[in-house]
């Protein structure tokens, strides 16, 4: 049964739950990130109680961001697979920003902008985990060499700036798209909103209805 | 961490001056490898006056003792037997600890602000009370010089007695050298006595004696006189060409100011996507044509 303006589920309640740890979690490692990357951002060790806090916590953490993202996307992974449509969607990259929806393929469950901010946020936080443990003092940093520390903290930098400049994509696009930021609160969105970004998608919930 | 009356020229994690309105003069601790005999007077006097006392170790088989620098031994004597030509055995002993270097890659490492400063006299110190713990600093130098203590958490290296030197004393491993290996003085009065030593030792057969001033560092504040200055490594690993690396160079300089406007530019450019092309909705009227069609 479905009447023209129900509104359809598009993330459970665990999900939520889920995607609101991994943003909280980003939050906090992001800001005690940046405020030991430049001092201009020194002041936002306030936010994990001070400068050794920030450098105590910082690591766990990123740890917890980790295992929590690995888990949400372990979750969405099979959505998010990049087919030969997705290629030429974001070939279409002006008609996307100029919300010409209606000259773009037809997008699924998500479009090929968010399937590949999944994969970015994948493989960065891969390369987060993976170089902060080489120079997490004093646990793990004094087991590597300071080349290879020297190599970490720049493969460490470079891979956060990248996560967050998608994250500010990923952020504005969810504000930008009216209707979106209800699919992550309240967990669903209307059926004129699933049919107007996600086509594909809209068939195949239809087909099975 | 004392001597707030020496005037402070780079301070770590800040971007701005620091007062510069004083010049004193620049200062170095000469050390002539050639002259010491490895009494270790010098690290006693650093552990006295500082008020050192690690941890009592175990013997590593050689006479390294303490065996490497900790968080409260901030010099130590490192001993090597090579052979710089067949045939030739050499003893050789050089003080290791910081070196002061006018290009200090601890300070640029160093993310927490005021944790390490540096003296217009040349000298680098750690303010601890302002030190987080990081590690950066470790990274940083190019010559393995600060250790994180397990104690606190804080990073400790040699002050070349920043209070004494202050106060117009010279530091205290100097005053205990019972050789003159040790020297203190202007920089300018220690190269012009190194190169007094180092005709001395050209003279005894030491062609390739020579003075240790790195210049990958802008020169240091602690200099080696090195009866084999074509091969600093021979002494137990001394850097030939110490420098902070392209990597270093890079996190610590382009990076910092480049991905941080460019981060801003990302977030602005949001903005001015949403004052100009405007939110996408989901049309109203769209909504009921489609229903419309469907019912």
């Amino acid at each position: 049964m479905s009447t023209p303006t129900d509104r359809i589920v598009r993330h459970s309640a665990s999900e939520r739950v889920n995607h609101w740890l991994v943003a909280i979690l980003f939050f906090l490692a992001a800001s005690g990130g940046l405020a030991l990357f430049h001092p201009y951002f020194f002041p936002l060790t306030a936010l994990l109680g001070g400068g050794t806090w920030t450098r105590i916590l910082h690591p766990f953490i990123g740890v917890l961001l980790f295992l929590a993202f690995a888990v949400l996307a372990a979750r969405l992974a099979g959505d998010n697979r990049l087919t030969a449509s997705d290629l030429q969607w974001l070939r279409q990259a002006g008609d996307v920003i100029n919300k010409r929806e209606d000259k773009l393929p037809e997008a699924g469950r998500y479009n090929a902008g968010q399937k590949s901010l999944f994969w970015v946020m994948s493989g960065t936080l891969f390369l987060l985990l993976v170089s902060g443990i080489i120079f997490w003092q004093p646990w793990f940093a004094p087991y590597f060499s300071v080349e290879a520390i020297r190599v970490a903290v720049v493969v460490h930098g470079v891979a956060a700036f990248i996560l967050m400049a998608g994250l500010v994509v990923h952020v504005y696009a969810a504000f930008w798209i009216k209707g979106s930021i209800q699919g992550m609160t309240r967990g669903t969105v209307s059926r004129a909103w699933v049919r107007k970004f996600h086509p594909a998608w809209h068939r195949q919930i239809t087909r099975g209805e | 961490m004392e001597s707030q009356s020496l005037d402070i020229t780079g301070q770590s994690a800040t971007t701005t001056a620091s007062p510069r309105q004083r010049r004193t003069p620049e200062i170095a601790k000469l050390i002539d490898v050639s002259k010491c005999i490895g009494c270790k007077a010098c690290q006693v006097a650093c552990m006295e006056w500082n008020d050192l006392r690690d941890d009592i170790g175990a013997c590593a088989g050689v006479y390294d003792n303490p065996p490497d620098l900790s968080g409260a031994s901030w010099t130590v004597m490192r001993y090597v037997e090579v052979e710089p030509e067949p045939g030739r055995l050499e003893w050789l002993i050089r003080k290791d600890g910081c070196m002061h270097c006018a290009d200090p890659g601890c300070l640029m490492a160093c993310p927490a602000p005021g944790a390490i400063v540096q003296y217009s006299n040349g000298i680098v110190d750690f303010h601890q009370e302002n030190c987080i713990g990081c590690g950066y600093c470790i990274t940083g130098c190019p010559f393995n010089i600060p250790r994180l203590s397990g104690k606190d958490g804080k990073a400790y290296k040699c002050t070349l007695c920043s209070g004494r030197v202050a106060v117009g004393l010279e530091p205290a491993c100097i005053k205990a050298c019972p050789t003159g290996a040790l020297m203190f003085g202007t920089k300018e009065a220690m190269k012009r006595h190194a190169a007094e030593r180092i005709l001395d030792l050209n003279r005894r057969g030491f062609k390739k004696a020579g003075l240790y001033d790195p210049p990958g560092v802008n020169g240091t504040h602690v200099m080696y006189v090195l009866h084999h200055a074509d091969r600093p490594s021979l002494y137990s690993g001394l850097p030939g060409e110490p420098r902070l690396g392209a990597w270093m160079e890079f996190w610590k300089g382009a990076a910092k100011p480049v991905a941080s406007w460019l981060l801003g530019l990302t977030v602005f450019t949001g903005f001015l996507h949403y004052i100009t092309v405007g939110p996408n909705e989901v049309e109203e009227d769209e909504e009921t044509a489609r229903s419309g069609e469907k019912s």
